[in-house]
């Protein structure tokens, strides 16, 4: 495996002579779908939960429709299949954005993302304290500040272990690339074992590179939980309570 | 600009297998569908095959894997947690082109070396191994959950009367481990069928490869893609009932918190 | 969950796989080649190598099974010994020949650049700048395009399969494809998505590289395998059985002399 990867570092680690590729095009995939699908969850979250049962229910719509079909159907349709469509060649703006092997993979791959993380933020905005809600309205906060300041802030807390999930299985995700012609790590790899049919050491490799950003993935998950969701963690007692000692100190309220 | 023999006047609406179209090839979309309609019915077939079979060998690798990880004992322990950390920190179709090819080559030196005459593993059981071996790690973590999630005073109370470990873990853990795991093992089934779809890039013949010929030699690829995903979409909706129902039969008697 | 249904399932899942049938040969094909190897809509695969391979299988009084596989799947499907032999238009080459052994030639199909009619795009380094080039991955016409086109100012591109190069020809991803000149006739240029399209240069001639025709892809060590398939294959070249079979797809020589 050292001699394979002292040959192709290069195209496994950020660029194949020509384009980026690699670990590189793994990592942008990622990020891009991540933050780009976290943004747009967050409006669709709200509309999700709104009063309103018809926004309600076609967002439900979007979300089950991309969770319900496989990665791979989707970004097939987008790639492949939406681009045959005469409407779409024929307009300027559209026609370039689907000839993009990039643009349409991370179509795909942000729409796939949104609709896990709208889901994900549903359930958590629904586990909210209802005292909270409530206590929030009786202060006469209007929907926005209430969204705002109130739910979104502890919604976003709670779904943070469910998140750092969602960001692994985008990981796993990204390996479908290959379809839309973008080289990233697995797509290297596929090369390289057509040019050494060296089939385990390649894919072995591969997933070697995996397995080091997916640790990366938790141990920074871990950091964003310690420091958000610290108030959740079980807190040792520092020393042991004087019962004896009168709760209020005399003369301190005065 | 490049123009492909394009689809003037073709409506998608995304609703189930129907195909809206407002013009003249509307017959002959229906002419080529009903063609193609067995191969992809064949498909489906063996897609619900695959995800049937490997699911029973993943709860199998899953239970077994789970008991290892609680059980105490550091040489059980260790390997489980190696399983389940690997597994999971490896995306799928990495992990089944590193195994689908392996296992056979495995099979061969191990055949090799014992004498035996070759051993073939034919394409369905190893995509089934595969699928089996990733998913059991997934399942292991429910599995782990849900028996952690068991009141701890059923098995103090068990062992109080006297009964075995063994008979301990059969008729008191085991059952009422399935109604804490039901979510758990619902989530996972989803995401096994949506991974057959993957098991067409590794050459097997699924639903995808079936959709994918179908529409190659009609050169129609989006209408036969979506069916694919239609289909899929049915599949969820099937399973989401299947699992009500099993639900109910299974925890019915559960008062769920009043939201 | 029953656990006696899950162990019998088990058991079951062991007990499908066999050891393997002395009268069958099993033939790994990537069907996504007409008119070489394709399928048709009941399912079944077909083409000249089919044809070809059911005429030696007859020959050698065994049973022909074909398994498919993706493309580039093939030689490592055969060195795990998912099947015994490769008939899918494989090309016999120098980097093959590390690997894997051959039977005696079958075909010799040459290679060549399809593009838009008027483009002027040739297959040179000069004639390609500042285009995209796409081709099936793990084909010779693979090993040819990063040989001697991977310079700064053309574009490489690495399909699963045929078709999807012959799609992204069409939606202008790629400006031109690089495959076997009859695949592309048959499959491409003689249909109606075809037409606009034309062969872009002449036949490319490189025996390093592109090999000296097709063959059966055969592991090392089935010398036997492979005494057999030759002999069969030279009495077919003999008694005109070849040239028959031929002339049913081709007007004209395959075989290449």
């Amino acid at each position: 495996m050292i001699d394979l990867f002292q040959t192709y570092w290069q195209s496994f680690l950020w660029t194949d002579g020509q384009q980026w590729s690699g670990v590189i095009v793994t990592l942008l995939l990622l990020i891009v779908s991540v933050l780009g699908g976290f943004a747009l969850s967050i409006p669709l979250a709200l509309g999700r939960v709104s009063s309103s049962r018809s926004l309600s229910a076609v967002i439900w719509l979007y979300t089950y429709t991309f969770r319900t079909t496989p990665l791979y159907v989707q970004l097939l349709i987008i790639y492949s299949g939406l681009y045959s469509l005469t409407f779409i060649q024929n307009t300027a703006v559209l026609n370039s954005f689907f000839r993009d092997a990039y643009c349409c993979t991370l179509l795909a791959f942000v729409l796939n993302e949104c609709a896990y993380m709208t889901e994900i933020l549903v359930g958590s905005i629904r586990a909210s304290s209802r005292g909270e809600v409530e206590a929030g309205r009786a202060f006469g906060l209007s929907a926005t500040v209430l969204n705002l300041k109130v739910i979104l802030p502890s919604a976003l807390r709670r779904a943070l272990p469910a998140y750092s999930n969602e960001v692994i299985f985008m990981l796993h995700g990204t390996t479908l690339a290959f379809t839309a012609t973008v080289p990233d790590i697995l797509k290297v790899a596929r090369d390289v074992n057509a040019e050494t049919y060296a089939t385990f050491t390649t894919y072995g490799l591969a997933s070697l590179l995996y397995l080091m950003i997916s640790f990366c993935v938790i141990v920074s998950f871990n950091r964003a939980e310690n420091r958000w969701l610290r108030h959740l963690k079980p807190r040792k007692a520092k020393q042991a309570v004087d019962h004896s000692a009168p709760l209020i100190k005399e003369g301190s309220l005065v | 600009m490049a123009r492909s023999a394009g689809h003037d006047g073709y409506l998608f609406v995304m609703v189930g297998p129907r195909c809206l179209v407002l013009s003249t090839y509307c017959e002959y979309c229906v002419m080529q569908w009903l063609d193609y309609l067995p191969l992809i019915a064949k498909g489906a077939l063996s897609t619900v095959e695959l995800a049937l079979v490997a699911l029973a060998l993943a709860l199998s690798l899953g239970l077994i894997t789970a008991l290892a990880k609680l059980s105490g004992k550091p040489w059980l322990t260790f390997p489980a947690q190696c399983y389940t950390t690997l597994i999971r920190g490896i995306p799928d179709l990495a992990l089944m082109l590193l195994i689908f090819y392996t296992i056979q080559i495995g099979i061969n030196q191990l055949t090799d070396k014992l004498g035996l005459g070759h051993f073939e593993i034919d394409p369905f059981v190893a995509g089934v191994m595969t699928l089996g071996f990733i998913y059991g790690a997934y399942f292991a973590e429910t599995f782990r959950g849900a028996f952690l999630a068991i009141d701890r005073g059923q098995a103090e109370a068990a062992c109080a009367y006297g009964l075995t470990a063994r008979q301990t873990f059969q008729k008191v853990l085991l059952p009422q481990m399935v109604r804490f795991a039901l979510p758990g093992i619902s989530n996972n089934w989803q995401v096994l069928v949506k991974a057959t779809a993957l098991v067409s890039i590794i050459g097997l013949s699924d639903l995808v490869m079936a959709a994918q010929e179908a529409g190659r030699s009609t050169h129609d690829t989006l209408m036969f893609m979506v069916l694919a995903g239609a289909v899929y979409f049915a599949l969820s909706g099937f399973s989401s009932l299947l699992l009500y129902w099993i639900k109910h039969r299974s925890a019915g008697w559960v008062r769920e918190a009043q939201l | 969950m029953n656990k006696n249904l899950v162990v019998a399932c088990v058991v079951l899942l062991l007990c499908s796989t066999g050891a393997k049938a002395e009268d069958v040969l099993r033939l790994g094909v990537d069907p996504t080649y007409p008119p070489l190897e394709s399928r048709d809509s009941q399912g079944k695969i077909i083409g000249f190598d089919i044809d070809l391979g059911d005429e030696i299988c007859k020959r050698l009084a065994v049973k022909c099974e074909y398994v498919q596989s993706s493309f580039d799947g093939l030689i490592p499907g055969l060195l795990a010994r998912k099947f015994d032999g490769v008939l899918s238009s494989l090309s016999v080459t120098e980097q093959r020949l590390k690997q894997i052994d051959f039977s005696d030639k079958l075909s010799n199909p040459s290679t060549r650049l399809v593009a838009r009619a008027g483009s002027g795009i040739l297959p040179t380094p000069a004639g390609l700048k500042g285009k995209t080039v796409g081709f099936e991955q793990g084909t010779i016409q693979e090993a040819y395009a990063r040989t001697y086109w991977k310079v700064p100012g053309i574009k490489l591109q690495a399909y699963a399969s045929q078709d999807q190069v012959y799609a992204d020809l069409l939606n202008g991803r790629v400006d031109a494809s690089l495959q076997d000149e009859v695949q592309a006739n048959y499959a491409f240029l003689k249909t109606d998505q075809g037409k606009g399209y034309e062969f872009a240069g002449p036949i490319i001639v490189d025996a390093k590289v592109l090999g000296n025709g097709t063959a059966i892809g055969l592991r090392k060590e089935d010398q036997d395998l492979k005494r057999g398939i030759d002999k069969a294959i030279a009495q077919m070249l003999a008694d005109g059985t070849y040239q028959k079979i031929a002339s049913k797809y081709f007007d004209f020589d395959i075989y290449g002399g």
